[in-house]
C-alpha cells in the first residue's frame, strides 16, 4: 500500500499536553478513564490519633491528581506530631493540624484543591447532610464507635465506598466497605490469562484459514520458508484434526492426552520456531471456554448486559468472542488476515449481545432516552470471562461492654484462628484495642469527658495495659469459636492465644503513636485500593488488609 | 548476629540535649524503642537509650533520588536517622512529578540528588542529607566503608549488580564492620519486591538474578521483514531507520521532535501492513522502554525498605534478611493486596558470592561467538561485553580494542577447535565487576 504525505500527520500535532505529560506513567496503568473518575473525586479523611497515615494516603492521591480531598481533624500540632509527619514543619506547632498538612499537600500538585474541618468530629458528625460532599470517607482508629456507625450508615445507604483502617507501631490493618454489589468489568488481567482462541471450537472461517496455511505440510510440497511461517495457531488446528480423526473425533482432554497431542505437534518439525510456540501453547490454550460464576443484583447497565451476555452462553456454550491474537511467528499477510478473522467474529458476538441489550431494554421498558452505551457492551464482551464482582460487607465495630457477634463469617474466622501463620489475631487484637477505646473513652465536650483513651500512653501502662487488652482479646476468641460452635483443643487453644497475645503487646508497645514506615505503607496501600474503588479498574482489596511490620507480610481476610 | 550489624557510635549521648532538640518530637519512636517486644530478642534489644543512639549514630547510603528514593529519605528521616547520603545521576523530568514528591515544577532540569537532600534537611531540621550527583562507578571502597546500611532505589539492573558485586567484594572476615547490609527495592506498575542481602551470608542480587530475566528481544529479522505488532514497527524506525536515515544524529529519546520523527516512520511501515496500534504514547513507551510507576506502589516498596533498615539498626524487632530466614518480599497490588515472603536461598556457583564454577552444555560445533551472544540472553548471566579465557588461552575480548581485535577470529570458530569437554571458562564483566566460570561440558 502505498503511503502518501497526506497520511502522515503534521510534526508534533500528537504531542501530548502537559497535563499528558506529567501523568505519563499512570495513564499507562488506568488511562484516561480511570484518570477522570480520579478527578471528579472528593475524599474525606476522617483523622485521629499519631495521624500520619491518613496524610500520608493522602500524599499518594494529590500527586495522581484525585479532585478534592478534606480532612477533619480537630487536633493542634504537638512536637510529637513533627517528629512523624511530614506534612507539617517545625513553624506548625500549635496550629490546627488539618489545615497545616493540608497546606503542605497541596503543594505537591497545583491542580488539587484541599479542605481543612477542624470542628470537632462528635459536633461535625450529627449534622444531617455533613458527608453528602463526599465519594469516599476514609476513617482513621482510633474513632468513636457511635461515629463510625454513622459514617457506616451513609456508605450504605448512598453507596458511598468507605475505609476504616488501624495503624500502630509495627502493625497495621485496613477495611473496605463497598455498596452490597461492586461489579468491574476492568480487572486487567495478564495478558495470557486472556488469551482465548477458541481452538477446540473453531468456526468456518477460522477452520478455512487453517487448512489453507497448513496446504501441502504433510505432503511435503510446501516450501521451507512458508512451513516455518505458519502461525501457530493454524500448527494446533491442523494437529487437532489430525488426532480428531485418530481418536474418534474427540479431543485431547486430558493432561495425558495433551502431553501426547503435544509431542505429536512437536514431531511435526522438532526444529523450526513456530512449531517450538505451538508445542508450548497446547496447556496453556487447549481448554474449554468457561464462564463465570457471580452474577447477581445492582448497577442497571452492568446487569442488563450481563443478562445479555448470559443469554449469549447459554445458546453457544461459550463467552463472547475477546478477539485478540497474541504474537506468533508468521508473514505479516497472514498474521494480519488470523488477527482480521479474530476481530470479525468477536464483532459478530458483541453485536448478538448489543441485539440482545436492545430487546432486554424494550422487555424491561428502560427509557429509550438513555440506552445503554455500546461501548461499554463491547467492553463487557471483551472482558466477559475476567468480570469481577465484589458483595460489599460492614465493618466489624466493636462497642463498649457489648461482645462482637461475627454472624455468617464466625466458622470461617474460627477455622482461620488455628492456622498458624494467619494474620486473624491481629484483627482480633485490634479489635480488642476499640473495645477497651469505646468502654474508657468519655467525649472531651463533657464535662470531665477525657477524650479517647488510648492503651499504654501513660508511662507506666505497659504491663498493665498488655494484661488488660490481651484479657479483652482472649475473651473475643472464645466468643468466637462458641458462635461457630466448634471447639479448639490444646495446644492448639493455647498456640491461638499466645499468638494473639503477642499481637497485643506490640500493639500497646507503641501506645497508640505510628511508626512512619509502618504508616508510609499503609497510606500506600490504602491510596492503591482509593484509586481502584474510584476508577473501577483492577480489583479492591475484600475486605480486610492485616499487615505486618514485624515478619513482612500482609494478609487478606473476607470478614 | 545483630549485634555486629549496629552501628557502634563513637559517642553515647542520651537522646535530646545534645544537640538542642527537645526529646517530645520522638516520642512515638523513643515510647516503642523504651519498650521489649513481643517478637524482639531480649539478648539482642535492650529498650531505651541503645537502639536510640544506634539510629541516631547510624550512617545510612540511600542509591537512586526517584520515586524510590524520595520516599525512603523521608521516611528515613522521619524514623529518627540523621546521616544520610544519597546518589543519583538524573536530573527532574516532568513526568516524575507523579509520584517524586520532594520535587514541584520549578524543579524540572535540576539534579534530583541536591534538591532531593535540601527539601528533607528543610522539612527535618535533625536530619542531615549529602548529596553525590553522579554515578555510584565514581566512588570506591573507601567511600562505601563510612556508611552502615546501603538502600538502593533503582531502575537499572546494571546499577543494582554494580553495587552488589562491590559490597559482597568489600566483605573482610576480620573485619565485622566491612560487612553492609544492602537492602533493596523495586516497582513496576501495581508490582514490586524489597529485599535484604547481608552480602556473603545470604543470597545476594547476583544469586536472584533469575528472578528478573530480561524479555525476549524481537528477532531482527521479524523487525526487517515480518512485523506483526505495532512494537515492531516501532524497534524498526528505532533500530534501522534511524540509523538508516540520520546516522549523524544521536538518537535522544527526551527529545519530541525526535520521538515524533521515529512514530511518523513506524507508522507509515504499520500502514503498509496494515498493523493497527501505533501512537505517540506507545512509541515513546517502547523507545524509553517505559515502566508504569506510580506513587502508592513506591510508598509501599519504599516504607518496607526503610522497616527493614530500622528494624536492622535497632533490634526492636526481627528482621527480613537474618540468615536462615526470609529475605524476600514480592508485592502485587493489581488484584487485591498480595505479598510473598520467603527465603531467596544463596547460590553456591552464584558469579558473585559463591565459589564453585556452574556447569553448562554446549553443542561442540557451535560457535564460540553464538556462545558469547548468548550469555546475553541467559537469565543467569544477562552479560553485555563478556571477556572469556581458558586457563591457558584468551577465548575472547570484548575491551580491549586491541584484544578484541586479535581475539576476534575465534567467535567463528567451532567450540569443539578451542575447548576440550570438561575444561573450565572463566567469565568476567567489567561492566558488572562480575568474575564467574562455568564447567564446559559438549552434549
Amino acid at each position: 500500500m502505498a503511503v502518501t504525505d497526506a497520511d502522515v500527520p503534521p510534526p508534533l500535532l500528537d504531542i501530548p499536553k502537559a497535563k499528558e505529560k506529567k501523568y505519563d506513567r499512570q495513564l499507562r496503568l488506568w488511562g484516561i478513564g480511570g484518570q477522570m473518575a480520579l478527578e471528579e473525586t472528593h475524599v474525606l479523611l476522617i483523622n485521629s490519633g499519631s495521624g500520619v497515615t491518613g496524610v500520608e494516603m493522602l500524599k499518594n492521591l494529590v500527586l495522581p491528581g484525585v479532585g478534592q480531598f478534606t480532612i477533619l481533624d480537630s487536633a493542634v500540632v504537638s512536637e510529637a506530631d513533627l517528629g512523624v509527619n511530614f506534612f507539617l514543619e517545625d513553624a506548625s506547632l500549635g496550629k490546627f493540624r488539618a489545615a497545616e498538612t493540608v497546606r503542605l499537600l497541596m503543594e505537591l500538585n497545583p491542580g488539587v484543591q484541599g479542605h481543612a474541618i477542624t470542628e470537632p468530629l462528635e459536633t461535625f458528625i450529627t449534622k444531617d447532610d455533613g458527608l453528602t460532599p463526599f465519594n469516599l470517607v476514609v476513617a482513621a482508629a482510633p474513632i468513636d464507635a457511635t461515629v463510625l456507625e454513622r459514617v457506616q450508615t451513609h456508605s450504605q445507604t448512598l453507596h458511598v465506598p468507605a475505609f476504616y483502617f488501624h495503624s500502630v507501631g509495627y502493625l497495621s490493618s485496613l477495611s473496605l466497605l463497598l455498596p452490597p454489589a461492586f461489579p468491574i468489568v476492568d480487572t486487567h488481567p495478564d495478558s495470557t490469562a486472556t488469551t482465548d482462541l477458541r481452538l477446540l471450537r473453531p468456526w468456518p472461517a477460522l477452520s478455512r484459514f487453517a487448512v489453507e496455511k497448513t496446504a501441502g505440510l504433510e505432503d511435503g510440497t510446501m516450501s521451507a520458508p512458508d512451513r516455518a511461517h505458519i502461525p501457530w495457531a493454524c500448527l494446533l488446528l491442523h494437529y487437532l484434526e489430525q488426532w480428531k480423526r485418530q481418536h474418534d473425533g474427540k479431543v485431547p482432554n486430558t493432561y495425558k492426552e495433551k502431553c501426547e497431542f503435544r509431542n505429536l505437534v512437536r514431531a511435526g518439525d522438532p526444529n523450526e520456531e513456530n512449531f517450538e510456540e505451538a508445542y508450548a501453547a497446547v496447556l496453556k490454550t487447549l481448554n474449554p471456554p468457561t464462564a463465570p460464576s457471580a452474577l447477581d443484583a445492582a448497577s442497571p447497565a452492568f446487569w442488563v448486559i450481563a443478562n445479555a451476555i448470559a443469554q449469549f452462553y447459554a445458546k453457544h456454550e461459550q463467552l463472547p468472542l475477546p478477539g485478540a491474537v497474541p504474537d506468533m511467528k508468521a508473514q505479516s499477510a497472514d498474521y494480519i488476515a488470523l488477527q482480521n478473522i479474530y476481530k470479525s467474529k468477536a464483532r459478530d458476538d458483541c453485536a448478538e449481545v448489543v441485539a440482545s441489550v436492545r430487546e432486554l431494554e424494550k422487555q424491561t421498558g428502560r427509557s429509550t432516552k438513555q440506552p445503554v452505551d455500546e461501548k461499554e457492551i463491547e467492553n463487557f464482551c471483551k472482558g466477559a470471562a475476567h468480570i469481577h464482582l465484589v458483595h460489599g460487607r460492614p465493618f466489624q465495630i466493636a462497642r463498649a461492654g457489648q461482645m462482637i457477634a461475627f454472624g455468617d463469617r464466625a466458622k470461617a474466622m474460627a477455622m482461620e484462628l488455628t492456622m498458624p501463620e494467619s494474620l486473624i489475631g491481629l484483627h482480633i487484637a485490634f479489635l480488642a484495642w476499640d473495645e477497651y477505646v469505646a468502654t474508657h473513652s468519655t467525649p472531651a465536650s463533657q464535662s470531665g469527658g477525657v477524650g479517647l483513651k488510648i492503651l499504654g500512653s501513660g508511662a507506666d501502662d505497659f504491663a498493665i495495659d498488655t494484661q488488660r487488652v490481651t484479657g479483652t482479646a482472649h475473651k473475643i476468641v472464645d466468643s468466637l469459636i462458641k458462635e461457630a460452635g466448634t471447639f479448639v483443643e490444646d495446644p492448639d487453644y493455647s498456640e491461638v492465644k499466645d499468638r494473639v497475645g503477642k499481637f497485643c503487646m506490640e500493639i500497646v508497645r507503641a501506645g497508640g503513636g505510628e511508626l512512619h514506615n509502618i504508616a508510609s505503607l499503609t497510606g500506600g496501600l490504602l491510596a492503591q485500593e482509593v484509586i481502584k474503588v474510584i476508577t473501577r479498574q483492577y480489583i479492591p482489596v475484600d475486605n480486610t488488609c492485616l499487615f505486618d511490620g514485624v515478619a513482612s507480610r500482609t494478609q487478606v481476610l473476607r470478614l | 548476629m545483630a549485634a555486629t550489624l549496629q552501628p557502634e557510635g563513637v559517642s553515647r549521648t542520651t537522646n535530646g540535649g545534645d544537640d538542642g532538640e527537645s526529646p517530645a518530637r520522638w516520642k512515638y519512636l523513643n515510647t516503642l524503642l523504651g519498650r521489649a517486644g513481643a517478637y524482639s530478642d531480649p539478648t539482642e534489644f535492650i529498650p531505651g537509650d541503645a537502639p536510640i543512639m544506634n539510629i541516631k549514630n547510624a550512617r545510612i547510603l540511600v542509591i537512586g533520588a526517584g520515586g524510590l528514593g524520595c520516599e525512603i529519605l523521608k521516611n528515613l528521616a522521619l524514623s529518627g536517622f540523621r546521616n544520610l547520603d544519597v546518589i543519583d545521576m538524573d536530573t527532574i523530568d516532568v513526568s516524575n512529578l507523579n509520584r517524586q514528591f520532594l520535587f514541584r515544577e520549578k524543579d524540572v532540569g535540576q539534579p534530583k540528588a541536591s534538591v532531593a537532600a535540601e527539601f528533607v534537611m528543610k522539612r527535618c531540621p535533625g536530619c542531615k542529607v549529602t548529596p553525590y550527583v553522579g554515578k555510584i562507578q565514581d566512588k570506591d571502597e573507601d567511600y562505601y566503608m563510612q556508611f552502615n546500611i546501603v538502600i538502593c532505589g533503582l531502575d537499572s539492573i546494571e546499577a543494582r549488580r554494580w553495587i552488589n558485586a562491590t559490597l559482597v567484594g568489600m566483605v573482610d572476615e576480620e573485619n565485622p564492620e566491612s560487612l553492609k547490609p544492602l537492602i533493596d527495592g523495586g516497582t513496576e506498575g501495581f508490582k514490586g519486591q524489597s529485599r535484604v542481602v547481608l552480602p556473603t551470608l545470604t543470597s545476594c542480587l547476583e544469586c536472584q538474578l533469575d528472578m528478573h530475566a530480561p524479555r525476549a528481544a524481537v528477532p531482527l529479522c521479524t523487525l526487517a521483514t515480518i512485523p506483526r505488532q505495532p512494537q515492531h514497527c516501532i524497534e524498526w524506525a528505532h533500530i534501522l531507520k534511524w540509523e538508516e536515515e540520520r546516522k549523524d544524529d544521536v538518537l535522544d529519546t527526551d527529545d519530541p521532535e525526535h520521538i515524533t520523527w521515529l512514530y511518523q516512520k513506524a507508522l507509515s511501515r504499520a500502514r503498509e501492513f496494515n498493523i493497527p496500534g501505533v501512537t505517540y504514547s506507545l512509541t515513546q513507551g517502547v523507545v524509553k522502554n517505559i515502566i508504569p510507576a506510580i506513587a502508592s506502589t513506591n510508598a509501599i516498596v519504599a516504607a518496607s525498605c526503610c522497616n527493614e533498615a530500622f528494624k536492622i539498626a535497632t533490634s526492636s524487632a526481627p528482621y527480613l534478611g537474618y540468615p536462615g530466614t526470609n529475605n524476600y518480599m514480592l508485592y502485587t497490588g493489581d488484584s487485591g493486596i498480595y505479598t510473598y515472603t520467603f527465603e531467596h536461598q544463596k547460590k553456591s556457583d552464584c558469579p558473585v558470592c559463591g565459589n564453585r564454577p556452574k556447569a553448562i552444555t554446549l553443542d561442540p560445533e557451535s560457535t564460540l561467538g553464538e556462545f558469547v551472544e548468548s550469555l546475553a540472553e541467559r537469565p543467569e548471566s544477562q552479560l553485555k561485553k563478556p571477556n572469556l579465557r581458558t586457563a591457558g588461552k584468551s577465548l575472547y575480548y570484548s575491551t580491549p580494542a586491541s584484544l578484541e581485535e586479535s581475539t576476534r577470529p575465534n567467535l567463528k570458530r567451532k567450540l569443539e577447535d578451542l575447548l576440550e569437554d570438561g575444561e573450565v571458562i572463566a567469565i568476567s564483566d567489567p561492566a558488572f565487576q562480575i568474575d564467574f566460570q562455568y564447567i564446559a561440558h559438549f552434549s
